[in-house]
């Protein structure tokens, strides 16, 4: 409106670019001050120590965060842990989601609130129900405590959140309770939009249902698989709110996730240099599962960014 | 059109119907209990007496009721502020996204854009970012310009983090718009800001409330930032207060007010998915297989 048009020979499409670059500028400036500046930041801030022992001004160190971190047994121990977490919490919600997906799909009295229930986890705050959640799996008042004592399973309360191995396995329950809802939608999208005449035409010539299921529904919901297990990757190697509320990565660093340890290197250590090379490699590691996804999908036809 | 849909059936094989819809009565209810039995144990816990939750075996339906761990919440706690700062930041950041977002997302759906394929690529990649990355040097910028304990510092960042979805939403949507309204438009010589405002954007508005929602709930659920940014008690928001009430110099954990924090943290958005869970599918599902 109050912006000076150039009216002279300035060509129709350079009006155009002109426009667009207007209307496009803003959401470009705030995500280049949130994610371009931070990022670049940490790259350059990884070459210098920068901690309590430089009374935290940065001194260049090449790339000796570098090098300690190739050393550094904690970092591998959450790089470890957080594949763990990773690996399991996303395999079980693509099969969890997949079936729920399948359920919700077919036609049955109730199915609109039966839907909105499915989704409901996934609206809820994180950090809210993992406050929840470790309650579920207290060691004296807890309700799986109690429930498989009921059922006659364990005869005394087990300390789940005390324990290694069952802390990592409250973490993976919690998680998968909150995030399949995300995977069943994005599946459910993709059943809708399989053509019920395949399944009738396959069933006439004689296939069980069991066949339509790996011969149809498997490979036309290939894209959504794999959206789904990007986008639930993505988050899942990055979780912080889930585990930092529910055992602050504990016990003794078994389920101290990367995220965890970036935090806990700048707000509890204050090693601003070497929290920021923890953040460049995660950073490279989620680019490159990334990039192999990208090209995985593009191999399969399905072009991210059309 | 009943079991058009051949999964699940293979098992039942050719016994009767009646077996099938048993089993499959049986499996909905697996779900829904998956689903709420974690909320409904909180809600139960949060109404019961301290001797009725602190007791082995649990007492699942107790013989009375207490509302006094939300009393405690609102009257020794400062609950009030907690729940406006979470509105105040989710509420103002999603207009600021929408505000900044729809534009770019028409620009990048209807104009010619040098760039557009690498930046919707750049958009879809840093919708994947954990904000874990982020948060190092927004530190450095929050202590910069001094707005730690400011709105802006949460304000912003939740701009940032809720742009990729949003742009990449409105820009499906804008793509599914005829065309030649907009021709029409400028035929009778509406500029693109009027065609925008004056003819889009009355359009565009369901589409807009479907994006609002989906940015008001990770607005609302973000951790991190409001964790880290503010640290003065009555600018905390809903999630980092409830995640330490637990905390600090207690004796005992206070089981009765966590419980019913969770619950008062939950309700906006359990009524929000109530009331929209359509959108809400639609939204999620244009962003992540569109996009």
């Amino acid at each position: 409106m109050t912006a000076k048009q150039p009216q002279a020979e300035s060509s129709w499409v350079q009006k155009e670019w002109k426009t667009a670059g207007i209307l496009v500028a803003p959401a470009i400036a705030i995500l280049l001050l949130v994610y371009a500046y931070p990022i670049g930041r940490s790259f350059i801030l990884s070459l210098f120590a920068e901690n309590l022992g430089t009374q935290l001004q940065p001194v260049f160190n090449g790339l000796g965060n570098y090098g300690r971190l190739f050393g550094d047994g904690r970092f591998w121990q959450s790089l470890g842990n957080t594949t763990v977490f990773t690996v399991a919490s996303v395999a079980i919600e693509l099969g969890l989601g997949l079936a729920i997906a399948l359920i919700l799909n077919r036609s049955f009295r109730g199915r609109g609130i039966v839907r909105t229930i499915a989704i409901l986890p996934w609206a809820l705050p994180t950090a809210v129900m993992a406050v929840g959640w470790a309650w579920i799996f207290n060691d004296q008042f807890g309700v799986v405590n109690d429930l498989l004592q009921r059922l006659g399973i364990i005869s005394d309360g087990i300390n789940w959140l005390g324990n290694p191995t069952l802390a990592m396995v409250s973490l993976i329950v919690a998680d998968v309770w909150k995030t399949t809802p995300f995977v069943s939608v994005i599946l459910l999208a993709g059943l809708q939009s399989i053509s019920k005449d395949l399944y009738e035409a396959h069933a006439m010539d004689g296939a069980s249902p069991w066949q339509s299921f790996t011969a149809i529904t498997v490979p036309l919901l290939m894209p959504q698989i794999l959206i789904a297990v990007l986008f639930r990757f993505a988050q899942s190697f990055g979780i912080f709110d889930l585990v930092q509320v529910m055992t602050g990565g504990g016990p003794a660093g078994s389920t101290e996730m990367v995220s965890i340890y970036i935090y806990s290197t700048v707000m509890r250590y204050l090693d601003f240099g070497y929290g920021a090379s923890l953040i460049v490699v995660t950073f490279l590691l989620l680019i490159l599962a990334v990039g192999l996804a990208v090209y995985g999908l593009r191999r399969l036809g399905v072009d991210v960014t059309q | 059109m009943p079991s058009t849909s051949p999964q699940l059936d293979s098992a039942a094989g050719r016994s009767p119907q009646l077996w099938k819809g048993i089993i499959f009565g049986i499996l909905i209810l697996c779900l829904v209990a998956f689903c709420l039995a974690p909320v409904m144990w909180q809600w139960l816990t949060s109404v019961k007496v301290n001797a009725d939750i602190e007791t082995t075996p649990n007492i699942y339906f107790p013989s009375r009721y207490t509302l006094s761990h939300y009393g405690e919440l609102f009257s020794r706690r400062p609950f009030w502020s907690y729940l406006g700062n979470s509105v105040l930041v989710s509420v103002l950041s999603t207009l600021l996204c929408l505000g900044v977002g729809t534009p770019a997302a028409y620009a990048i759906a209807r104009l010619r854009l040098p760039g557009k394929s690498i930046l919707l690529g750049l958009l879809l990649i840093i919708s994947l970012f954990p904000y874990i990355l982020l948060f190092l040097g927004l530190l450095e910028i929050v202590s910069a310009f001094g707005v730690g304990n400011n709105y802006l510092s949460l304000i912003v960042p939740y701009t940032a983090i809720n742009l990729p979805l949003t742009i990449l939403v409105m820009r499906s949507f804008f793509q599914q718009l005829p065309r030649d309204l907009e021709d029409a438009a400028k035929v009778d010589g509406y500029n693109t800001q009027q065609i925008l405002t004056q003819i889009l954007l009355p359009l565009t508005l369901p589409a807009l409330v479907t994006t609002g929602i989906l940015t008001f709930i990770f607005a609302w659920n973000e951790f991190l930032f409001a964790l880290t940014f503010m640290t003065q008690e009555t600018l905390k928001t809903v999630p980092v207060a409830t995640a330490q009430l637990s905390g600090a110099s207690q004796f005992e954990t206070p089981y009765g007010p966590m419980a019913a924090a969770t619950i008062v943290g939950t309700i906006p958005l359990v009524l929000l998915v109530l009331l929209f869970q359509r959108k809400i599918v639609q939204g999620l599902t244009a962003g992540a297989v569109k996009g």
